[in-house]
């Protein structure tokens, strides 16, 4: 198997996006819409989080290492593509752009992320409502934080297409046509769930 | 008519492989209907740039002049295409031509193809019907399914998938779009299937079929209309079954 090993780190890369980060992912923006629900709501759902047994297993395995692989090959795929945009300007090359902007995006918002939280609660700081209100009440935090969950959305919901399609669940035009509709449809859900909560610990409302 | 219509072809020329690119303007009589290589034949029966200046003429390949054999690809006017389909009147002038970048460069508008002929040798695209005795006639295609496989077999190696593949280029080793889909039509047929294993491990083999990114360009713009895509992510199932079958099972064919 050993000749195959680009191909596993391919497929490997495709499905980590979906299974465990992606699934992560909505996790996360579903349990933090909590807090459009009341500070004492967010509280009590971070707090379930923040007591699951196992805590730092069930992150290093679902969400650090299946992260760290995707980045570091991801980085590599960003720099291996010579985009060409201006002379091919179909949807999906656009798409294709796009899928490697906003991962760059992406990597830089949740490093940036996992430091001013994760981090920062690891080294003492208290996991409450204040936290994000302190962080999300400065205004340049707050659009650093929108951009950063749109992007990370977008290349999730675009990721999921290309998923279906590079495992070969999706082949005629007519079926790749229709899960561009659906994963569309994804991007602004998973966008409506993770922004309104931005917006509660920013403003109140 | 008083004055002559003529057409500006801007060229990007180079005169040897590793020599510096330069461009030169050409003034062209205008002729109904003509196409980019008649205009290329003018410059060639009097290779005078635009400002009078004589010049070597501009060198290109061409071959059957119908779109069928793939030889007489450049890029005009930003886009890989056929130069012997491509119609002046269709075109924006001034009329640019330029080398494919995917490919190295011989001369003026002649690119080097052969890393498509040694991707055709990689994917095993023939099908092995010699044998040392009389093998008799092969198994019978169905008819439906021939008219399908002929659609895929209209691939030239014109290489204008490869050129606009944001993932073809000197920083990958990425195969290309039509060496994907001429595995499944050498997998479609009841002979070739025979050895179709062989062509899926070729696939699997670093930049092989994941050096796919999706960008579906090489659809848009294959002058054949083949379903490049459609064909890719047939192959993509294609492997993905391959590789459970060689991992889990044990009927290694």
């Amino acid at each position: 198997m050993a000749e195959h090993r680009e191909f596993m780190y391919r497929r490997l890369h495709s499905l980590l996006g979906v299974v465990p980060i992606g699934i992560f992912l909505i996790q996360h923006l579903v349990v933090n819409h909590f807090a459009v629900y009341g500070e004492e709501s967010f509280n009590k759902a971070a707090n379930f989080m923040d007591n699951l047994p196992f805590k730092l297993v069930l992150e290093t395995v679902i969400i650090y290492l299946p992260i760290l692989f995707h980045a570091i090959l991801g980085v590599y795929i960003v720099f291996t593509a010579r985009n060409n945009v201006n002379r091919y300007g179909f949807l999906r090359n656009w798409l294709f752009f796009v899928q490697r902007i906003t991962g760059i995006i992406t990597l830089v918002f949740i490093a940036w992320h996992v430091w001013q939280t994760r981090i920062q609660i690891a080294l003492g700081a208290e996991l409450n409502f204040g936290m994000m209100e302190d962080i999300l009440t400065n205004p340049f935090m707050f659009w650093f934080y929108i951009v950063g969950v749109i992007s990370t959305v977008f290349h999730f919901s675009n990721g999921l297409w290309g998923f279906l399609v590079s495992w070969g669940f999706a082949q005629s035009p007519k079926s790749q046509k229709i899960i561009t509709y659906a994963t569309l449809v994804v991007f602004i859900v998973v966008s409506y769930i993770g922004v309104r909560t931005l917006i509660t610990f920013a403003y109140g409302i | 008519m008083a004055e002559q219509k003529t057409v500006t072809f801007i060229i990007t020329r180079q005169d040897s492989p590793d020599s510096a690119p330069y461009q030169e303007t050409f003034h062209v009589p205008y002729r109904k209907n003509m196409n980019v290589i008649s205009g290329l034949m003018e410059i060639q029966k009097n290779p005078v740039t635009a400002n009078g200046q004589k010049t070597s003429p501009v060198h290109w390949e061409m071959n059957c002049l119908e779109e069928v054999c793939g030889a007489c690809s450049m890029v005009i006017n930003g886009t890989a295409r056929q130069s012997c389909a491509t119609l002046v009147d269709e075109l924006e002038q001034p009329i640019r031509l330029e080398p494919m970048s995917t490919f190295p460069v011989v001369r003026d508008l002649i690119v080097d193809r052969e890393r498509m002929f040694d991707a055709l040798k990689r994917i095993k695209a023939w099908i092995p019907i010699d044998g040392t005795y009389d093998l008799g006639p092969g198994p019978r295609m169905p008819e439906k399914k021939r008219q399908w496989a002929y659609e895929l077999s209209k691939c030239m190696t014109c290489g204008v998938c490869l050129e606009a593949c944001p993932n073809v280029n000197d920083k990958s080793d990425f195969i290309g779009p039509a060496f994907l889909s001429l595995p499944r039509l050498y997998n479609a047929h009841p002979t070739g299937e025979m050895n179709k294993g062989e062509r899926l491990d070729a696939l699997m083999e670093d930049g092989g079929i994941t050096g796919c990114g999706n960008s579906q360009n090489c659809v848009q713009v294959c002058p054949k209309g083949i379903p490049l895509t459609t064909s890719i992510a047939a192959m993509n199932r294609e492997t993905s079954i391959h590789a459970f079958r060689n991992f889990f099972g044990s009927d290694h064919a």
